[in-house]
């Protein structure tokens, strides 16, 4: 199927569900509501048309200029049966981000929820298992939204180098030594004539 | 002075027998170097093809260990993430002495590329465990670890087992992230 009769079977079963469509994109996407991405996930896997028997990708984006600002998650859902592929999308407030979880419909979803809510901080209700996968359990905050800082220490140990560290890792440069003594044979010096 | 320590604490002059028997000992320990394997990134495949056929690092009695109860040099090839560090550490201290560290790769050498932007990666290994080698390089070519392994082989010659003085090689005492505290 193409793009647009897929959305148009989307919006045909889910009305107010699907408020934006983008044909023109490299991959043409639709916009559905938090509240009804789980229905509209569900349909698109068992609906014998659409029969997105597989969720290529779950990501989020964080776009905290836009107006409002908004989290993203991407959905790039695919069908071998029939071969073609669709994106949905779902905006959430930066704050108190929550999307219900399609772990149910497509059980590699699991992971990739708790990646979502390691880094960005995206609650996935619903979700079986929603615990950290990529960071420490005792870690603190989620690092891939726009506005994270780093810490001075995890566990006591830096995060944000020091001028003491940055100058005890030039000194190599300085002795003509050590990690920054690097000079690629093919690199190209301009001689005076 | 520094302290004096060691296995007869120095009470006798140098001569042909100490001086011999630190020969043989420091022969025996720089010629069997047991690594650990401990591959965290892609200087881990560097690694690998050193000790292939081609670049071949059992010609140094290198054999790859699994565990750190049998090995002697812990290769420290690719990025430490600051989860990885704590297990690093421990890692580090199960492993006998006389014990020696490689930093194999910008990664380890000083967190590399991840110095400025990476919430997640350790600045150094030498933040957590002494380091003898640095090996430059991302990631190094095996020649450029053998040079290292070769560069250890050297210090560990120059070892003096039983008339020690001061910091040991391999020795925990020789942590320390001053900048002047360098070997």
């Amino acid at each position: 199927m193409e793009a647009a009769a897929i959305h148009e079977r989307l919006s045909a079963k889910f009305g107010e569900g699907i408020t934006a469509f983008e044909a023109g994109a490299l991959q043409p996407w639709a916009l559905v509501t938090a509240d009804a991405i789980g229905e509209v996930a569900a349909f698109c896997k068992a609906d014998p048309d659409l029969s997105f028997d597989n969720l290529m990708c779950l990501s989020a984006v964080d776009f905290p200029k836009a107006e409002p600002p908004r989290l993203e998650v991407v959905y790039h859902l695919w069908s071998y049966r029939h071969t073609h592929a669709f994106v949905l999308k779902v905006h959430l407030p930066r704050e108190d981000a929550r999307v219900p979880t399609v772990e149910g419909v497509w059980g590699v979803a699991n992971w990739h929820e708790r990646e979502a809510y390691d880094l960005f901080g995206i609650v996935f209700e619903g979700h079986s298992d929603l615990r950290r996968i990529l960071l420490p359990d005792d870690w603190i905050g989620h690092p891939l939204r726009k506005d994270w800082e780093d810490p001075e220490f995890y566990n006591g140990l830096h995060v944000k180098p020091t001028a003491q560290m940055a100058e005890r890792a030039m000194a190599g440069e300085k002795l003509g030594v050590g990690p920054f003594d690097v000079t690629p044979p093919n690199r190209h010096v301009p001689t005076e004539q | 002075m520094t302290e004096i320590t060691g296995v007869v604490q120095n009470r006798f002059n140098e001569n042909l027998v100490f001086t011999t028997v630190d020969n043989v000992v420091n022969w025996a320990r720089k010629s069997s170097l047991w690594p650990m394997t401990f591959g965290l990134a892609c200087c881990a495949i560097e690694m690998m093809a050193t000790g292939g056929t081609r670049y071949d690092w059992n010609r140094f009695g290198m054999i790859p260990r699994g565990t750190p109860r049998q090995s002697d040099l812990m290769i420290v090839a690719g990025t430490v993430t600051l989860k990885m560090a704590t297990r690093l550490k421990r890692l580090y201290e199960q492993m006998p002495e006389p014990k020696y560290v490689i930093s194999m790769g910008s990664c380890a050498n000083n967190g590399g590329p991840y110095w400025r932007v990476g919430y997640h990666v350790l600045k150094g290994v030498d933040e957590i465990v002494p380091v003898d080698v640095y090996v430059p390089g991302c990631p190094p070519r095996p020649e450029a670890l053998l040079y290292g392994v070769m560069k250890l082989q050297e210090k560990i010659q120059e070892d003096r087992v039983l008339r020690r003085k001061g910091d040991t090689l391999g020795s925990l005492s020789g942590a320390s992230m001053a900048p002047e505290a360098g070997r």
